[in-house]
């Protein structure tokens, strides 16, 4: 079936099989190779993005369920000069990520908390990261650039994806 | 991982999701977020050859006063349930449980009718909605029925719904009694309940204590003959027949049962 969605603000179409996750849309269709296949069960979040603002497992979503829509990906976050997004920066300044391959699920993660409650506790931000494993335990340093980014004010409005 | 080949088929409107429904007979499989439907079709544990995809129908996605009893659209997700105003003042036990399904991404994604058409016992919402002694409404081609949480489970991932018949809306009566409490117990937050209990008022349901969500009948009986909430939750695995699994075998089912009635129904009396 040809799918029709909107990445980062740009509009990618396809004609793809119907069984196809928009996770394999993003990263072969798009070319857009961020999101990582991690756990591919809906458990780890590697595979998160933003589909209508909301964080969703890419993995767990048919690309037909995403035609039409707007989806963002880690790679729409920066602005098209370069600089990079508050949580970005959070993300390198708290030293929140050891390999770095859950990395994009837990910031499209964190700006999807952001963009319902921009300050968040810390017990709030643990509970909303529920859905996102890291491998290497890495978590302390998570839960300090999630709140890091909150006092820079990374809110939903800063979201620049294109 | 992808699911074995099928054909996707979009509805935009409850009508076309019967008659396509109706088309594909026992092929199809209605689609809403599909948070426990496609997992189970990438494992090859559900196989379908048609998905009527029910996801852009607005008309199902509402949470309405409707005096007596609130109506939640099948098609609500679990985010909206639990950040709804309207239940966290009226049903604080069905916002409080959504708000523990899974994680973010999956309550974002996750609906109410999914859950429960899904029929997994494992799962928070069945037992939440037993009880509360909410009744289903189902539309199927020869028109719409109610369906009392009592008898829509009937076993294992088994309903009331016939094949064809959509889940539309859960019409929950407002509580008469006040107490509410959820409890589950799991490994890691994103895990389904080892055991899990609802309680609204003396209505007690468990999770994950036999092939459907149960109601503790025994317990019930106690609270009405004056027990106390310990003496109560003694009773709570009494005819129940827990699964025995990699996380845990019936006796400790069983006593995780009796812990966790005793948390919730003293947790509930203190919000009475």
């Amino acid at each position: 079936m040809k799918v029709s969605v909107t990445v980062n603000g740009s509009q990618v179409a396809a004609e793809v099989e119907d069984r196809t996750l928009l996770v394999h849309f993003l990263r072969e269709q798009a070319d857009l190779t961020a999101t990582n296949v991690g756990c591919d069960t809906s458990s780890c979040g590697a595979c998160t993005v933003l589909m209508d603002g909301q964080s969703v497992k890419s993995c767990t979503v048919l690309a037909a369920q995403a035609d039409g829509r707007e989806v963002v990906t880690v790679e729409g976050l920066a602005t098209s000069s370069g600089e990079m997004h508050p949580v970005q920066r959070a993300f390198r300044a708290e030293h929140g990520l050891q390999c770095g391959f859950c990395t994009p699920g837990m910031v499209m993660a964190t700006v999807s908390l952001l963009a319902v409650n921009a300050s968040p506790t810390e017990e709030q931000v643990r509970s909303a990261l529920e859905g996102n494993l890291c491998r290497c335990t890495g978590y302390h340093n998570i839960v300090r650039a999630v709140l890091a980014a909150a006092r820079d004010g990374a809110t939903a409005s800063e979201r620049r994806p294109g | 991982m992808i699911p074995a080949a099928f054909t996707y088929q979009r509805a935009s409107s409850v009508d076309e999701a019967l008659d396509l429904a109706a088309q594909g007979g026992e092929d199809a499989k209605f689609l809403a977020g599909g948070h426990s439907l496609l997992p189970l079709m990438k494992l090859r544990l559900a196989v379908p050859e048609i998905l009527v995809d029910i996801g852009r129908l607005g008309e199902l996605s509402y949470i309405r006063d409707d005096g007596s009893h609130i109506a939640v659209g099948a098609l609500t997700s679990h985010d909206e349930v639990a950040t709804s105003g309207l239940l966290a003042s009226e049903l604080p036990l069905l916002a409080h449980a959504a708000g523990q399904v899974g994680d973010p991404q999956v309550r974002h994604r996750g609906t109410i009718g999914g859950s429960l058409a899904h029929a997994d016992p494992a799962s928070d919402l069945p037992a939440v909605i037993l009880a509360l002694d909410a009744t289903l409404v189902a539309r199927g081609p020869s028109g719409s029925r109610e369906i009392g949480a009592g008898v829509f489970f009937r076993g294992l991932f088994e309903t009331e719904l016939q094949p064809g018949e959509l889940l539309t809306e859960i019409r929950i009566p407002k509580p008469q009694a006040a107490g509410w409490s959820f409890q589950k117990f799991t490994k890691r937050a994103i895990d389904w309940a080892i055991v899990g209990v609802a309680v609204q008022g003396d209505s007690v349901a468990l999770v994950n204590m036999g092939q459907t969500p149960v109601r503790a009948s025994a317990v019930e009986r106690a609270l009405a003959s004056g027990a106390a909430p310990r003496e109560a939750a003694a009773q709570a695995a009494q005819d129940t027949s827990p699964p025995e699994d990699l996380n845990a075998g019936r006796g400790y089912r069983e006593h995780l049962a009796r812990v966790l009635v005793g948390r919730a129904l003293e947790e509930s009396r203190s919000r009475a």
